[in-house]
């Protein structure tokens, strides 16, 4: 059994989230729900960057990942504001916080996003 | 020369930071939007005449910003291809942001728009340029996002309920399609190091690793570019939004997805692919042809009909795939699907661009889109019903258009490598194409009702813009022996090989 | 010089269309002029290089796409014949639709896509390649819808969707066809016998089939022709030039390129395709006459006997002998000529004076005599007396078709004449001798509608009546077939 390095335990924390994120985006009607599902799997493929900034031990950490997760932070800050945004401003005209092909109820109502 | 090292960069700064500097200055100024536009469309067409004389003079070339060489620094690529698709995303946007001056412009009823129409449109423009242009994965995913959060705000910038519905669905699956593609990133990076490209393609081989970061990017981007069967989001979001942005969302949008998808099977990765997922992806892409097509014969708005006509023919562009490479001796000429599909690319890209125009023009002077206030419009509307019609050419593959040209080069490589099957479905989506486009132009030239009302003028000025797109679409027919020779400068081996 | 004077001649076509599609409507002294006068040059370049081709030049023009698919114009007999054909009856024409329709509106359109529809029969006729002659036949169906529809009334808009329903999934076979035949063989140049034997023979097969489809639309072969009589909806102008030069002759026209010049009539008998093909263009000989009985609007009737005359031309490639590819290619002027004359006549008699049916023809002889005159001419020659010049050209296929082994074709040719007779024969009755209705002199004014029929109907005599002299069309198919084709 290969003793587990520190980059392969960040490498499976960051598998299960971006799992846990799909599920979570699949399973949701709720647009925000998905959103934040979006940002799980985000946080989950940064952090597979992370853990590959030290893939090589001997040769130290990689500065690049580093880069790259922090762009990556930024435009998912930036989709994330845009599409909360979208979400009020529908919410508000369709009186619901779900996509209208995702509504459950009979009548129209749902519950506050 | 002296300044021989000093014009490619400064060509790129400007095709680059010209539209984003735009952006900005429009953001900033307000109101004065379509000026800024016109001083952007200048410094930029300054920038890509010189690449477009640097080019075919020195051949292509690369730039490593800020003098960092790769995998540390980040790599600009230039060659036929990118300059191709530059160009004419330039001419389509010049066109675009022409009609656009009167909805959006200084005299608008509608103050949202003025403000908000003018920094998206430039930053979908910089975006592009920068899909363009770049030779490194990463660099890669940051202007498909900015391009796709760009498109999904011009999708709502109307604010109404379907629209916004229609941008919300558009992002969903635009966000999934950019977390695969970072995912198939994250993936390569961990494999191999770099993301550059052009080191990548020496790098990448057979490896589980390697294979999935390309199923992950090829579905992201397949996503991006309503492959069937990802397409749904796209018809509710290319008619809802206004017409001037439902050009730029149908002709220029897509194809930078598949260009990324081009860059990165051609050049990247081009041993990892076998013949089943090569078939795959020409056969998602018939059945999108199809598909898209059938639907588009049960609509009876003039923008459902243009936006599922984009569904259809985004699909003749997976045709790529299995038939690069098919050449036979009896042919003097290779690559001929490579290059066929990014004629279909950029013939595509001006055809959709002025029949969306188009529409909006006729939008205009009737106040809506349902196909029975068209009849008779040819009187009203002369110039804008002979734009359409060329433009329907085009789409349909019928000489001299570039769209022949296109679907002529796919044919003869699917006979000459043997597989006439691709052959058959560009046969058949051109005349479905002729079908569905059929309607509203026999409604154009069919007599006005006695009782329908006038329509509105449109002048002739703004009339010109898209016909003159539809020209261009077809002189890229006629006249493509040069376009023919140019974007294959610099292109990859595998675009001559084939894939297999 | 020698690329130029191809590339001039289509431009003499090409320059009025654009034009006139920017000329209002009521500058018809601009317009007509620009049309008249494209036509006239256009005329006057072609003698021109008849004189020259006589004397031995060659003249060639190219225009590179992309690399393999090229534009080549090339002149050789057939082309002359083609193009010379098409120069005069489209000067008739224009001068006929001049008059014919006045102060209609919409004539800047109409006079546009029909300068156009010139520029790609042109084109067809001047082609050096398949995939050149492929261009300019999509260009016809492009430009000859907008003059189907031109009334724009239900009825056109039903005849053009026919039209393009035909007409597109044809030019889609024929795509098929032309690629993967130069698949496998490279470009095909007419002038130049491309190896086809690289192919088997099953496949040959198929594509000749593929041919016949894409080509037999707009050749109007049966069962492909539904389209032609429901185009009658068109204006007269319109019928005589889709009859009688553009859209069936180019049909027909391509019919002889494929089987003389790409295929070659020695592998089409070892295929054995061309006695199928004989047989399909005798059906259709006989069936166009048979539904041209049944009907009782001119026009009608007309465009039916066009469906079964065509075919002999398509006979007259499909028999394996000299003698039937001279009557063929004879014929495709000699129908040209009748035709036209038919259609100008039956415009005439529509617009001046109400007539569409068969049964207001009574006594039209002494109330327009001369349209009536040409009328017979044109309709005589049709059945084929000797010595005029529909039977000169049933004539040769007949003896062809004895040289070929095939006795039959003579059933065929009297069978038809005898329903040509059927069919014209009391139409030229009632014209003369039949009971006038009313006594009203409609005018045959203004000279421009009458002209053109006058100089066709005398044109169609004397092909016939002169076949034996030197530069009869007769003397030119034979000159053609013996220099090209049957050495």
């Amino acid at each position: 059994m290969i003793a587990p390095s520190a980059s392969l335990l960040y490498g499976l924390c960051g598998a299960v989230l971006i799992g846990l994120g799909l599920y979570g985006f699949v399973a949701h009607r709720r647009l925000i729900r998905r959103v934040l599902a979006f940002n799980v799997i985000g946080s989950g493929i940064f952090l597979l960057f992370g853990a590959s900034a030290y893939r090589d031990p001997a040769a130290g950490a990689d500065p690049v990942p580093q880069a790259m997760i922090i762009t990556g932070i930024v435009v998912a800050l930036a989709a994330t504001a845009l599409a909360l945004a979208l979400i009020v401003a529908h919410a508000r005209l369709a009186q619901s916080g779900a996509l209208p092909e995702d509504e459950t109820h009979e009548d129209g109502s749902e519950d506050a996003p | 020369m002296t300044d021989s090292a000093l014009s490619p960069a400064i060509a790129l700064a400007l095709i680059l930071t010209a539209p984003l500097f735009g952006a900005l200055a429009a953001m900033v100024t307000g109101r004065r939007g379509a000026g800024i536009a016109l001083a952007t469309m200048t410094a930029t067409g300054i920038g890509i005449v010189t690449l477009l004389v640097i080019i075919a003079g020195d051949g292509d070339f690369t730039l490593a910003i800020g003098g960092w060489e790769p995998p540390l620094g980040i790599q600009l690529r230039a060659d036929g291809l990118a300059a191709g698709f530059i160009t004419t995303t330039a001419l389509v946007m010049g066109a675009i942001l022409a009609v656009a001056g009167k909805p959006f412009g200084a005299g608008a009823t509608e103050r949202r728009g003025a403000y908000t129409f003018w920094p998206l449109a430039l930053l979908l423009w910089g975006a592009l340029n920068a899909i363009f242009l770049s030779g490194d994965l990463f660099n890669l995913y940051v202007g498909l996002e900015l391009l796709t959060l760009v498109a999904v705000a011009l999708v709502g910038i109307e604010g109404k309920r379907e629209t916004l519905a229609a941008a919300l669905r558009y992002m969903m699956f635009a966000l999934m399609g950019s977390l695969l593609y970072l995912l198939g990133a994250a993936l390569l990076y961990a494999a191999h190091g770099t993301l550059d490209i052009a080191l990548l393609a020496a790098r990448v081989g057979n490896a589980p690793g390697d294979i999935v970061a390309a199923a992950a990017i090829t579905a992201g981007l397949a996503a991006k570019t309503a492959l069937f069967p990802f397409h749904s989001w796209l018809p509710p979001a290319h008619s809802g939004a206004p017409a001037p942005a439902s050009a730029m969302l149908s002709g220029l949008v897509p194809k930078a997805s598949f260009y990324i998808l081009l860059r990165f099977w051609f050049e990247a990765a081009p041993d990892i692919a076998g013949t089943g997922v090569l078939t795959l992806l020409g056969g998602l892409g018939a059945l999108a042809m199809i598909y898209g097509s059938l639907l588009a014969l049960h609509q009876n708005r003039l923008k459902l009909i243009i936006a599922y006509s984009t569904v259809a023919q985004l699909g003749y562009l997976f045709f790529v795939f299995p038939l690069a490479g098919g050449t036979s001796a009896a042919q003097p000429w290779a690559a001929g699907a490579w290059s066929g599909a990014v004629f279909h690319a950029l013939s595509h890209a001006m055809a959709k661009a002025s029949m969306f125009l188009c529409a909006g023009l006729i939008i205009e002077a009737i106040g809506h889109d349902r196909l029975p206030g068209m009849k008779g419009i040819v009187r009203a509307m002369p110039m804008t019903v002979f734009a359409f019609a060329l433009a329907a050419i085009t789409l349909m593959g019928l000489p001299p258009s570039g769209g022949f040209t296109a679907k002529y080069l796919m044919m003869t490589a699917s006979f000459a490598a043997g597989q006439p099957f691709w052959a058959l479905m560009l046969i058949v989506a051109g005349l479905l194409a002729a079908a569905y486009l059929y309607r509203p132009l026999a409604l154009a030239f069919a007599l006005p009702d006695a009782d329908a009302p006038v329509p509105g003028a449109v002048s002739r000025a703004r009339q010109a813009a898209p016909l003159v797109l539809a020209l261009a679409a077809i002189l890229l027919g006629i006249l493509s022996a040069g376009p023919f020779a140019f974007i294959r400068i610099g292109r990859p081996g595998a675009a001559v090989e084939g894939l297999e | 010089m020698t690329a130029l004077l191809p590339v001039l001649i289509l431009i003499t076509s090409l320059i009025p269309a654009i034009a006139t599609f920017f000329i209002a409507q009521e500058n018809a002294g601009w317009r007509n002029g620009l049309n008249l006068g494209g036509a006239l040059v256009k005329l006057g370049l072609i003698v021109f290089m008849l004189s020259e081709v006589a004397g031995g030049a060659l003249y060639e023009a190219r225009l590179e796409f992309v690399p393999g698919l090229y534009l080549l114009l090339r002149v050789d007999a057939l082309s002359l014949l083609f193009v010379t054909l098409s120069a005069v009856l489209w000067l008739l024409t224009t001068i006929y639709a001049i008059a014919y329709f006045g102060p209609k509106p919409d004539l800047s359109r109409f006079f546009g896509f029909f300068s156009l529809c010139v520029f790609a029969t042109t084109g067809i006729a001047l082609s050096g390649t398949l995939v050149t002659f492929f261009i300019f036949y999509e260009l016809l169906t492009l430009s000859t819808w907008p003059l189907v529809v031109h009334k724009q009334d239900e009825k056109s808009i039903a005849a053009g969707r026919s039209y393009l329903f035909y007409a597109l999934p044809a030019s889609g076979v024929l795509l098929i066809a032309i690629i993967w035949l130069e698949s496998a063989t490279g470009p095909i140049e007419f002038a130049r016998a491309a190896d086809l034997r690289l192919l088997d023979d099953t496949s040959l097969r198929i594509i000749f089939a593929l041919f016949v489809t894409g080509l037999g639309v707009k050749a109007a072969l049966v069962p492909l022709h539904g389209w032609l009589p429901s185009a009658m909806a068109a204006p007269a102008p319109v019928s005589a030039l889709l009859h009688a030069v553009a859209v069936v002759k180019a049909g027909a026209f391509g019919f002889v390129r494929v089987i003389y010049d790409v295929f070659g009539i020695s592998l089409v008998t070892e295929l054995g395709v061309g006695l199928p093909l004989a047989i399909l263009a005798s059906v259709t000989i006989i069936f166009g006459s048979l539904r041209a009985l049944q009907q009782n609007e001119i026009k009608k009737r007309l465009a039916y006997s066009t469906v079964s005359q065509v075919s002999y031309i398509i006979l007259g490639m499909a028999l394996a002998g000299p003698y039937a590819a001279i009557g063929g290619l004879a014929h495709l002027v000699h129908q040209g000529l009748m035709k036209i004359t038919l259609f100008f006549c039956a415009g005439i008699f529509d617009e001046r004076a109400g007539i569409k049916r068969i049964d207001q023809l009574n006594g039209v002889g002494a109330r327009m005599p001369f349209t009536a005159v040409c009328f017979s001419l044109g309709a005589l020659g049709m059945i084929g007396l000797p010595p005029l010049a529909g039977f000169v050209s049933k004539i040769y296929i007949g003896i062809g078709g004895i040289q070929s082994g095939a006795p039959w074709v003579i059933g065929v040719l009297a069978a038809s004449t005898l329903l040509n007779a059927a069919y014209f024969l009391p139409l030229l009755y009632r014209i003369w001798f039949g009971e006038a209705q009313d006594d009203s002199r409609p005018g045959e004014r203004p000279l421009g509608i009458i002209a053109p029929a006058v100089i066709t109907g005398i044109a169609a005599i004397a092909v016939g009546l002169f076949a034996g002299w030197d530069l009869s069309p007769l003397a030119w198919a034979t000159l053609i077939v013996e220099r090209d084709y049957w050495p």
